[in-house]
């Protein structure tokens, strides 16, 4: 065989690097993550328990996830039903409606939401959401302001730039003989947006969404400084919930033995619901080649 | 095309260069930044609390780190620099992350010294606890602080707050959820809890609540001092415990209790009377050589002792 040539070496090199690294990844997660189960025997069925006593201080350890898993998926699904409308509205005034000259803001002022450190976000959050919360709104029930709406606005913000741009491209993409032969059948604009243009982007609107979700799922400092961190199960918008990536950076610092273990579960627990994500992003991305 | 994207490519670098090298200069050597009056400035308040106090009595090259307690980290930190600008042929590097951290990494051999707020028996197996060396260099204290909006009330007993913290066993909800069953005003009471991991609740717990559990459910948990601090300065009715340092730098935004009628102050946890605190631990694994015990035998010398400790809030080994 031939020696493989420079372009070929160099490129193939970063490819292995790269996979070695995921690979090497997900090896240690899992590795770690099992230890709970394994090292410590604790039963992998008390991951479902709703309570999580871990302090090896306190009479009776129970390393129950529930109200973690449970947090994350609320906040989380609060935040895409919050954000979808906005984002998929701007994304369709941005490639059907919006003049060249506002397109021109629009696309930057997106980008510049991306750049925002989440930190920052959550800054503002803390400093503005949670106090406007607690004095507007606290006849609701939100006695703090710190609670799960909180957590999901501040998501709803931060993933509406991913969701706006993966749509925007689905729109973009649909062939503008579509809107041509749509209009000249004697469609108004808005009738061939919502039958031509929305039904052939669909998947692509779909896969954004999905995509927002995973950015939601895995983003811990915002809604940390915002959620209240309380480990309960979640009922109501108005109160603090917590979610397993808050919780990890809440603990990392402090906790040893069992304790560390059962943070590390979390994590992989997170990998799973990401990689329950990336495959639904696969699947919806098949849909899409076939149609 | 392409000469024009290789012309910027350029320009990028070489204005990263500029950047890189400017930021440099100045973090590596504060004397070549001092012509820049805000560093300069920086720098003033840096050695602040170094200034004043004396360095070691010889001096010890070499290099160590230190981490672990970010309640211990700005008295290790300042003590570190004050032995460093005695002493300039040796580095201390002092790093954070947790008691639990300290003391994992000065068992790996990670760190020489590991700071932590509680004994290393409390969070390590027994066998890898009695590999480390205990060296007992201070005294923190922590100041029970409430919501300014809370008037009235500026001592609690030790069962007030069991009462107003820990669930009774079978209930969802400690027995005093509102602060006009202890003369406050009618007004919930909202807790802010730390970590279950953090040394600040854990000697909460042990000297306040007798090893009770707290209510956890229905109260919020912030993971610094500093995210504690504002969570009580803008939650009408909450409650917490600060390290005595973060009170004194924020005693306009929140209101200190007393518990059982003693004042939180340095003196009074000097001399035994107030109770809400603990000892500040360093770790070794065996006992300390070369520059970590030169360093620590540095911590409990007059100048750290009797100067830097009270001046930053905590209390001397007597």
């Amino acid at each position: 065989m031939a020696r493989l040539d420079a372009p070929r070496r160099i490129t193939l090199g970063a490819a292995l690097v790269v996979i070695a690294a995921v690979v090497l990844l997900l090896g240690f997660i899992v590795w770690r993550g099992v230890q709970l189960f394994v090292v410590s025997g604790v039963p992998v069925t008390q991951i479902l328990s709703p309570t999580w006593q871990p302090d090896p201080l306190s009479e009776g350890t129970t390393y129950g996830l529930l109200p973690f898993i449970a947090g994350t998926l609320a906040v989380m699904v609060v935040a895409a039903v919050v954000s979808t409308p906005l984002s998929v509205g701007l994304a369709l005034f941005m490639a059907e409606v919006a003049p060249t000259w506002a397109r021109r803001i629009a696309q930057p002022a997106m980008e510049v939401f991306v750049g925002i450190p989440s930190v920052v976000y959550g800054w503002l959050g803390l400093t503005i959401l949670v106090p406007f919360l607690r004095v507007h709104f606290g006849w609701l029930g939100f006695a703090t302001g710190f609670s799960w709406l909180a957590g999901s606005l501040v998501l709803a913000l931060m993933i509406l730039p991913t969701i706006t741009s993966i749509s925007y491209d689905a729109f973009v993409a649909v062939p503008a003989d579509m809107r041509s032969a749509s209009l000249a059948l004697g469609t108004t604009r808005w009738q061939a947006i919502r039958h031509v243009v929305l039904p052939a982007a669909a998947t692509g609107v779909a896969t954004a969404i999905v995509f927002g979700l995973t950015r939601a799922a895995g983003e811990a400092l915002a809604v940390q400084m915002v959620i209240g961190n309380a480990p309960v199960i979640p009922t109501s918008l108005a109160r603090p919930v917590t979610t397993l990536t808050s919780q990890i950076t809440l603990d990392m610092s402090d906790a040893t033995g069992t304790w560390n273990e059962a943070l590390w579960t979390m994590g992989l627990v997170l990998l799973l619901i990401s990689l329950a994500f990336v495959l639904l992003i696969r699947w919806l991305g098949r849909g899409r080649s076939q149609a | 095309m392409i000469t024009t994207s290789a012309k910027r490519i350029g320009a990028l670098a070489i204005a990263a260069t500029v950047l890189v090298a400017a930021c440099g200069g100045s973090s590596s050597s504060p004397a070549a930044a001092a012509t820049s009056a805000a560093s300069a400035a920086a720098a003033a308040a840096n050695g602040a609390a170094a200034s004043g106090v004396a360095g070691p009595a010889a001096c010890v090259d070499g290099s160590i780190t230190t981490s672990g307690s970010t309640a211990l980290q700005p008295l290790i930190d300042a003590a570190g620099k004050a032995y460093t600008a005695a002493c300039p042929k040796s580095t201390i590097s002092v790093q954070g992350g947790g008691s639990g951290t300290g003391l994992t990494q000065v068992l790996q051999g990670a760190v020489q010294i590991g700071d932590s707020d509680v004994t290393a028996e409390s969070k390590l197996q027994a066998s890898d606890a009695s590999q480390l060396v205990d060296h007992v260099v201070t005294k923190q204290g922590w100041v029970v602080v409430a919501n300014t909006g809370v008037t009235g009330v500026t001592s609690l007993t030790s069962q007030q707050l069991q009462d107003m913290w820990a669930c009774p066993s079978g209930q969802s909800a400690p027995k005093i959820t509102n602060w006009k069953d202890v003369g406050g005003p009618d007004l919930p009471i909202v807790l802010i809890l730390r970590p279950a991991s953090s040394g600040t609740r854990a000697t909460f717990k042990q000297v306040v609540l007798n090893g009770q559990t707290e209510c956890s459910g229905q109260a919020l948990t912030e993971d610094s001092n500093g995210a504690v601090t504002t969570a009580v300065s803008q939650t009408p009715g909450s409650i917490s415990v600060i390290g005595f340092a973060y009170y004194q730098a924020n005693k306009d935004k929140v209101a200190a209790i007393s518990l059982d009628g003693v004042a939180g102050s340095v003196a009074n946890m000097a001399s035994g009377t107030y109770k809400l605190a603990a000892q500040g631990h360093m770790y070794t694994k065996g006992q300390p050589t070369g520059l970590t015990k030169s360093f620590l035998d540095y911590l409990m010398s007059d100048p750290i002792q009797k100067t830097l400790i009270p001046s930053l809030f905590y209390a001397p080994i007597q």
